[in-house]
């Protein structure tokens, strides 16, 4: 049997299909203007037999393909919990949410945080900053990783730390330290909400965010005293891990 | 098929601004519409509400007005604590004003701060906009002073219109009724300024009584929601109650008491609104005015039923009733004092009593979790939430903390949240 998992998401829409609980393919692609046309090219790569569909766009998915829909906290545990059985929570950074799982031993959801009007620290928040840096996304992250330490960063909102980053750069101030506060106010505003919802250890970082090296390295540096894994410890892209829940709950269905 | 009635002409007299009362309309009947009369299995006797709410500005002001071309007096209120039964012993009806929708805000904002909650910015915008025909034609509006937000915000509508406020003190100590109740003689005198009739013995205790059938017949309604399925949705429900603030008294009673009656015969025979596996949700929190639907419905739609509100528009408002024993006008007031300082809001210090509630309710009505309700700068619940959050945890009940105001801005993130909610129960 072949299941496919869409993750429908503000910036991209992710793709994973399982056949006997194993993923044979996976795919991501930009959202763009058209979300169900996106999700629609994807699905129309191969027969299925049965699809899930998660994240922002899910009800889009259900009236264009009559599919079933869970929400991303459920799509995201259930990804994590089958790559990491030993996981206690989760955090997922996608393009415009942050989400903190508390996970039960059998996957079981405990609680959950999203953030619920602000996209401030998600990965279109990072997008708007590398562009006003002159970086790319790869680049934003290995000048981080690079600079010795961070320029503090005061804005949380993406319209003022873009002017605020703007001035920085302007009086002279080295985009990789600039780069580095960035991720830095960041990884303290998550660490924040991690705390008060998941203690265990150890924590799954996922969403497209966990593939920034220096977003990771933040994030360890925080959690000292807890092991924070990442998908590709398993051998999967981070930014899947919302679509092959869904497709395990398609397949379970 | 009869022409409906055109209330445009008693809306210009009462100074109604017309073109935006008609899209204030417009945009409620649809957000009924779409809320309301998707719902399959409703109860029948819920038409008796889809009238009233049809009517809401049009055939329940005009009672109101052919009330006051006769003498009588309208009084408009925004909270519970303002006893119904006084005003009604005094010759007068109570109406509660509106404060449930996004209207008027940039005319708000000029005389309240932006950082205000929805609801005072509602009641504050509805007035300067001209679009409520019940502050329209209340002779008098009796506030209260629940929280700092509606303090400043009567001052501010005492420049425009007629107001008391009942001072509600913030302990329950015997020293804090003694004063609510001397309160209460000055509402009394105000009243009966008002009014030109006095509040006698007999006219405050048939108040009570009547006052006391209509809580009764919403608390038959809300022991009816314990059962599985549940016979009436919670949005259904919740509609109940928030009529309950606007309509005449004994026709209400009359209906609810029907609607109670159809809902026991389902119970008996396992008929549901929803279906018998749909997660069961207790909310408590701030009140939800007329017509702030939002959270009910995106818990509906996502799956769920509303089986309890621990709210102002749910079981503070009827679930405690003034003794029927006072002989003397004397008597009664007491009686009535001691009713209304044992509701448990937030405004309160400390409020231990609101959290026993909520867990009682809990069980009672068999809730698989509990949807702590707070409007954005509602201080006061917002802070409660953290003893809602642990008293829940404790008690093994899931909870999950919703902080919004009227708009649909956060739709899509709150949908999301409630539906991770409800696949966890």
């Amino acid at each position: 049997m072949l299941a496919l998992g869409l993750d429908i998401g503000s910036r991209t829409t992710d793709a994973v299909w399982l056949a006997d609980g194993e993923i044979v393919d996976s795919a991501v692609a930009d959202s763009g203007f058209d979300p169900a046309a996106a999700a629609r090219t994807l699905a129309d790569r191969r027969p299925v037999d049965v699809l899930v569909a998660t994240g922002y766009g899910r009800h889009t998915a259900r009236e264009a393909f009559g599919c079933g829909v869970v929400t991303e906290i459920k799509a995201y545990a259930t990804g994590v919990h089958a790559l990491f059985p030993e996981a206690a929570g989760a955090l997922d950074i996608g393009g415009q949410d942050t989400k903190v799982i508390a996970l039960a031993a059998d996957g079981r959801v405990l609680d959950f945080h999203m953030n619920d009007k602000c996209a401030a620290g998600t990965g279109k928040f990072l997008e708007v900053m590398a562009r006003a840096l002159g970086f790319t996304l790869e680049e934003l992250a290995e000048r981080a990783l690079a600079a010795p330490r961070g320029v503090a960063i005061s804005s949380m909102c993406t319209v003022f730390a873009e002017s605020e980053v703007t001035g920085l750069v302007h009086r002279g101030a080295d985009r990789g330290a600039i780069a580095r506060g960035l991720l830095e106010s960041i990884a303290r505003r998550t660490l924040t909400v991690v705390r008060n919802v998941c203690t265990g250890s150890p924590l799954v970082f996922a969403g497209g965010v966990a593939k920034n090296p220096a977003m990771v390295l933040l994030m360890r540096e925080g959690l000292a005293g807890r092991e924070v894994l990442v998908p590709a410890d398993r051998g999967v892209d981070a930014q899947v891990v919302g679509a092959y829940g869904a497709a395990l709950v398609a397949a379970a269905s | 098929m009869t022409t409906p009635t055109d209330y445009h002409p008693m809306w210009d007299e009462l100074g109604l601004d017309l073109p935006s009362h008609d899209a204030l309309l417009a945009a409620v009947g649809s957000l009924y519409a779409d809320a309301y009369l998707t719902q399959t299995n409703r109860p029948q006797a819920m038409s008796y509400l889809d009238f009233v709410l049809s009517e809401v500005h049009g055939l329940r002001i005009k009672e109101l007005h052919d009330f006051r071309a006769a003498g009588g007096k309208v009084v408009g209120t925004f909270c519970l604590y303002v006893p119904e039964e006084i005003i009604r012993a005094a010759g007068g009806w109570s109406v509660g004003l509106c404060a449930g929708a996004e209207f008027g805000l940039e005319e708000a904002e000029r005389i309240i701060p932006r950082n205000t909650c929805a609801l005072i910015k509602s009641f504050v915008g509805f007035k300067l906009a001209r679009v409520c025909p019940y502050i329209a034609e209340s002779d008098l509006v009796v506030g209260e002073t629940t929280c700092d937000g509606k303090k400043k915000a009567y001052e501010a509508l005492a420049d425009l219109h007629n107001v008391h406020v009942l001072e509600l003190p913030q302990m329950k100590r015997p020293q804090d009724l003694a004063f609510f109740r001397r309160e209460l003689d000055d509402l009394r005198a105000r009243l009966e300024e008002l009014t030109g009739k006095q509040v006698t013995a007999d006219s405050l205790r048939a108040a009570i009584k009547e006052v006391n059938d209509k809580r009764r017949a919403l608390q038959r309604i809300a022991a009816a929601r314990a059962a599985t399925p549940a016979p009436i949705s919670g949005k259904d429900a919740l509609l109940a109650t928030q009529v309950a603030f606007y309509d005449d008294v004994p026709r209400f009673t009359g209906a609810m008491n029907a609607l109670a009656d159809e809902l026991e015969a389902r119970v008996a025979e396992g008929i549901g609104a929803m279906p018998a596996d749909a997660p069961r949700v207790l909310i408590t929190g701030t009140p939800m005015a007329l017509p702030n639907w939002k959270l009910h419905d995106v818990i509906e739609k996502a799956g769920g039923v509303v089986v309890g509100e621990e709210m102002c528009t749910g079981s503070r408002y009827y679930d405690k009733l003034v003794p029927e024993t006072g002989e003397t006008v004397e008597e009664m007031l007491d009686a009535i004092a001691a009713k209304y300082l044992d509701i448990n809001c937030a405004c309160f210090t400390p409020n231990r009593g609101r959290i026993d509630d909520i867990m009682r309710m809990a069980r009672d009505l068999k809730a698989d979790g509990i949807i702590d309700y707070a409007l954005n700068f509602c201080a006061l619940y917002e802070a409660e939430t953290f003893n809602v959050e642990k008293a829940a945890r404790e008690a093994g009940f899931p909870v999950l903390s919703i902080q919004t105001d009227y708009s649909a801005e956060d739709l899509g993130q709150l949908s999301t949240r409630v539906e991770a909610f409800l696949e966890m129960l």
